[in-house]
């Protein structure tokens, strides 16, 4: 780790800069903090927004105990002991979460799905869930932000928000960037907006285009059968959609003269009606658009590290979330293997939930099932699934007390530098520990 | 590992590299690597393995496979349908479960290489700003070892150092971006085709001489300078060539072109067979042979070595470096399509595909497969790959050997396929057949040679004790496809498919010198164009699992 200490005027002995750190608050995923740590707090975060300000800000070593066991507080071992044992004696165990965590620890936790035989899932069955379905129907044409930086000259944001919810997106991959083949940046961008009200990101697109709510599909139609030059009968495409045929068309003119259009699109196409048909058809849109220029799709991914989560569940089974592991093999099935649906229906019998908080926002009847059985829960913050936990570990935070690796939205691989020492073990330390004790007692199942 | 005796008894040996075609010998084996018998004749070895009757060999070497990394995860992320109908992974006690179809989870990747007697296999298209992803991959990768090779033809920096006539620069930063990767050889994939791709629609480079804009480069210039750099850098593997071209009718002229190129630089061309057509205008009945004009070439000149890339009848996926490619792939195959270009590096393509032994390209292709295996005389310069997974899985290596060494059973698989194929190549008057001897160069020894890794793919006193035993069988593809034994650095991981010790294996990679005064200028390039910060590109040292250096030099 490249942990340098500041060498300007009247140094502060105490002060130690830690430069080009990642933030994993948004799928952005932003390298280039410099943080600026002062006895064991997070005094400054150059470049970060306010939201990766408020992340890194707010981060202090709490002291509440490594584990709690029942509410009270226990050694890791005793902790890590009891989880095996939950784990390993259950019928139906699952496991959900793990977005925010890193590469390393979701690796281990895949790891003890399998030895357990579990259900492992990750919250892209909760967000971006339908997009990876509607990937396997039709493939996808994308790139890496950069490519958008140095080469996008029209991009679309489609039910998503990034002024609120990856606010450094605009500046660094897709609007103000002076590219290579862009020298003169924002200047050489168009921007359009796609969504159903009017967002504090239309403030930044040159165009806005308000559709009706849940018609995003027949939105996406519209511009399909305009790209093959069908004419459209334009009263009921302005009633349909809420948009007139007439900024259909203009909207359709300007991705065939682009070089190297975008849509980004996020989860106000992916979670309305419609769902893996809306990214299905953003998806065969921009395929389409294909045959008469460059043109590329990418979902806006918002968890600091669900596309690393996607990334390791698909390595190591094939499938990239709602996995099923109890017959001694991989099986996939959305709908049927993933958490709300397993414990909505009351199979799970047994949870690890790892850096996620579904007490506070799963359905009443999942909520219902997760309190009714035993369950372990890695979190730094307590929170209401931690509160109810049967073994609860307080974790490092990643990024600002462990090293790692997270997956940036475009799949790229960031390292991180922590800031701090936490009192804390991190993810990866306790599920090692728990992988090995899972799988000394299934050895002695087998065996027994 | 373990520093204790072990020793092999009695077995039929075949370690080309040192002259042992098939005679009788005992491997002695302590510390991973091989030995020399004791002088001592009392001494005994802590374990014997009885190995008479049976075939000994250096574990087998895929010199070019796609098993790690982003574009393989997309395919196994986009290709559930396949998975359903395939094979299951089983977990036991000590191996994860995992899933197959053509493209393995990584677990299963490992457990299968080695079920079948591979100790060591390489990715061959990654584009550097993705390594992290791959070493990440390999972790997960066990019982063998592995190596990536790194995307170069349509780098940003080299196309810029080879416009601004700056060969040192070039290999300066060459250097430092193998190093940053931690990967083992310079790739490049369609040169300059890849980069028009990202500019135009539908589009690509025609000939080596074309012009790529922005850059001003033509692949020639590319090709050149990257092999130049190479060789001064003194890489094992000096540049592994995807020529440009792939799959149209007619290329077999940029392919030789390709070839005439490199000036007697070394270079290993890639996956020879889908750039070795005849014919033209899109016009299926033009569509022909060519390996034999090519092979000539090969056979007359030996700074060139080659991989054959064979197809084998079946559904697979093909995924690729080149973006045009994989576009004009989907769109022959009507199929889902999947293309992601990677900023200042590379693209990649992938589409899922069949090869059906009815059409007559089909079927041409498979034939021009084995046309270049027949006809390089040297098994030295010719290796065994189906560029897995795209012209069909590792798995059928087997297959592939009895197809060599089996002339009656090749010419009956010839009678089953399309029926113009006789016409159009030369395969059918070919008799030749390998011997065990033959194939043990062009599966093991001869890529170990052309990868410049002295430790490997022989069994002198210090290579790396890895080894595959086998029982013979009159029918090659049950011999092949069920090794008795497999050993990696001396430790018993496979008995009759079935893994007794998964081992990790380990990562290997080069870290050639260069003048490092480059890397300001790098670190320029990477403020102004690249979404991620310099200083969080290179793959450090510490966050390598088990890994070698292989040593640049001569
Ligand atoms: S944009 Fe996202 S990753 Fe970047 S600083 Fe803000 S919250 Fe952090
Ligand atoms: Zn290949």
């Amino acid at each position: 780790m490249s942990i340098a200490t500041k060498k300007n005027t009247a140094p502060d002995p105490s002060l130690k800069i830690v430069q080009d750190a990642t933030c994993t608050f948004c799928g952005c995923v932003c390298d280039d903090i410099d943080l600026s740590v002062k006895d064991d707090h997070i005094v400054e975060a150059k470049r970060a927004c306010v939201l990766g300000k408020s992340w890194f800000f707010n981060h202090h070593t709490d002291t509440r105990p490594n584990c709690l066991i029942s509410g009270q507080p226990a050694t890791i071992a005793d902790g890590v002991e009891r989880a095996a044992q939950i784990l390993a004696g259950a019928k139906y165990p699952i496991i959900y979460g793990l977005s925010d965590t890193t590469c390393e620890a979701q690796r281990v936790a895949v790891g003890i799905g399998d030895w357990i035989g579990g259900n492992v899932d990750t919250t892209t069955s909760v967000c971006h869930g339908p997009s990876g379905m509607a990937f396997q129907g039709v493939g996808e044409v994308t790139c890496s932000l950069g490519e958008i930086a140095n080469r996008g000259d029209l991009i679309i944001f489609w039910g998503s928000n990034p002024a609120e919810s990856h606010p450094r997106h605009f500046t660094k991959y897709s609007l103000m960037p002076k590219g290579m083949f862009l020298p003169n940046g924002r200047k050489d961008r168009t921007c359009v907006l796609v969504d159903v009200r009017k967002t504090k990101s239309a403030k930044a697109a040159d165009i806005f285009l308000q559709i009706k709510p849940r018609k995003d599909f027949e939105a996406l139609w519209v511009l399909r059968a305009l790209a093959q030059g069908l004419e459209l009968d334009a009263a009921s495409i302005e009633d349909e959609t809420g948009v007139p045929l007439s900024a259909w068309q203009d909207l359709m003119d300007r991705m065939k003269r682009a070089k190297f259009g975008v849509i980004l699109f996020g989860m106000g196409l992916t979670m309305t009606r419609g769902k893996h048909l809306n990214s299905e058809a953003v998806l065969a849109l921009v395929r389409d658009m294909n045959a008469y220029t460059r043109f590329v799709a990418k979902p806006m991914r918002g968890h600091g590290n669900v596309t690393g989560a996607d990334n390791v569940v698909s390595w190591q089974t094939g499938y990239p979330f709602g996995v099923n592991l109890s017959r001694g093999y991989p099986r996939f099935n959305p709908g049927e293997y993933t958490t709300a649906d397993t414990l909505a229906r009351g199979e799970a019998d047994a949870a690890m939930i790892i850096a996620s908080d579904p007490m506070a926002n799963f359905s009443q009847a999942a909520r219902t099932r997760l309190a009714a059985i035993p369950y372990i829960a890695l979190d730094p913050k307590e929170t209401p699934t931690t509160r109810a936990a049967t073994v609860a570990f307080t974790t490092a935070t990643y990024g600002i007390n462990t090293p790692g690796t997270v997956y940036r939205m475009d799949d790229v691989p960031i390292p991180l530098r922590p800031a701090f020492d936490s009192p804390h073990p991190s993810d990866f330390e306790v599920l090692s520990q728990l992988e090995r004790r899972v799988k000394q007692l299934k050895a002695a199942v087998r065996i027994g | 590992m373990t520093s204790s005796l072990f020793k092999i008894a009695g077995g039929t040996v075949y370690d080309p590299t040192n002259g042992v075609d098939g005679q009788v010998r005992d491997l002695w084996i302590a510390d991973g690597r091989i030995v020399a018998a004791p002088t001592d004749p009392t001494v005994r070895p802590e374990r014997t393995l009885d190995a008479s009757g049976m075939v000994v060999m250096p574990g087998g070497i895929d010199m070019h496979c796609h098993i790690a990394g982003p574009k393989v995860n997309v395919a196994r992320k986009m290709r559930p349908e396949e998975k359903r109908v395939a094979e299951k992974v089983m977990r036991t006690a000590t191996t994860h479960s995992g899933t197959m179809g053509s493209v393995p989870s990584t677990f299963a990747t490992g457990y299968k290489y080695a079920g079948m007697g591979y100790t060591t296999a390489f990715d061959a298209a990654i584009p550097p700003l993705a390594a992290r992803h791959v070493h990440e991959e390999f972790d997960d990768t066990p019982c063998i070892d592995k190596g990536f090779y790194v995307l170069v033809g349509n780098n940003h920096y080299i196309m810029r150092a080879i416009q601004e006539q700056e060969p040192e620069r070039l290999k300066a930063f060459l250097g430092w971006l193998l190093s940053a990767a931690k990967g083992y050889a310079p790739k490049i994939v369609n040169p300059g085709g890849v980069e028009v791709w990202k500019q135009h629609q539908g589009g690509n480079v025609h000939s080596l001489d074309s012009v790529v804009e922005h850059f001003d480069v033509t692949p020639r210039q590319i090709i050149r300078g990257i092999a130049l750099a190479a060789e001064e850098l003194k890489l094992p593997h000096r540049m592994h060539i995807h020529a440009n071209n792939l799959g149209l009718p007619g290329n077999w002229t940029t392919t030789l072109e390709t070839m005439k190129a490199l000036e007697g630089h070394g270079g290993h061309l890639t996956h020879i067979q889908f750039h070795s057509y005849g014919g033209g205008d899109g016009d299926e009945d033009t569509f022909n042979s060519k390996a034999r004009e090519l092979a000539e070439y090969v056979n007359s000149h030996p700074n060139i070595t080659i991989d054959v890339g064979q197809v084998m009848f079946g559904k697979t996926t093909s995924m690729t470096g080149d973006g045009p490619l994989g576009y004009y792939l989907s769109n022959v195959y009507k199929s889902k399509w999947f293309s992601s270009d990677t900023e200042m590096e590379a693209g990649c393509g992938i589409a899922p595909i069949e090869y059906k032994n009815k059409s007559l390209i089909h079927s041409l292709q498979w034939a021009i497969g084995l046309e270049w295996y027949l006809m390089v005389e040297d098994p030295w310069r010719v290796v065994m790959s189906t560029d897995h997974p795209n012209g069909g899985s590792f798995m059928a290596y087997p297959q592939i050997v009895r197809l060599l060494m089996d002339r009656t059973w090749r010419n009956d698989v010839l009678k089953t396929v399309n029926p113009l194929v006789l016409e159009r190549s030369s395969l059918g008057d070919l008799d030749r057949e390998y011997t065990l001897n033959e194939i043990c160069i062009i599966t093991r020894a001869g890529p170990a040679k052309i990868l410049g890794l002295k430790h490997k793919g022989h069994l002198g006193v210090g290579a790396d004790a890895d080894i595959t035993i086998y029982t013979p069988h009159d029918n090659k593809e049950v011999m092949f496809e069920l090794p008795r034994y497999v050993i990696k650095a001396g430790q018993m991981i496979v008995e009759l498919g079935e893994i007794r010790d998964p081992v990790r294996g380990k990562t290997l990679h080069v870290s050639p010198d260069y003048d490092h005064g480059v890397e300001a200028d790098i670190a320029d390039w990477f403020e102004k164009y690249y979404s991620i910060r310099f200083r969080n590109y290179p793959v450090t040292e510490d966050y390598m699992h088990e890994h070698e250096t292989i040593a640049c030099e001569e």
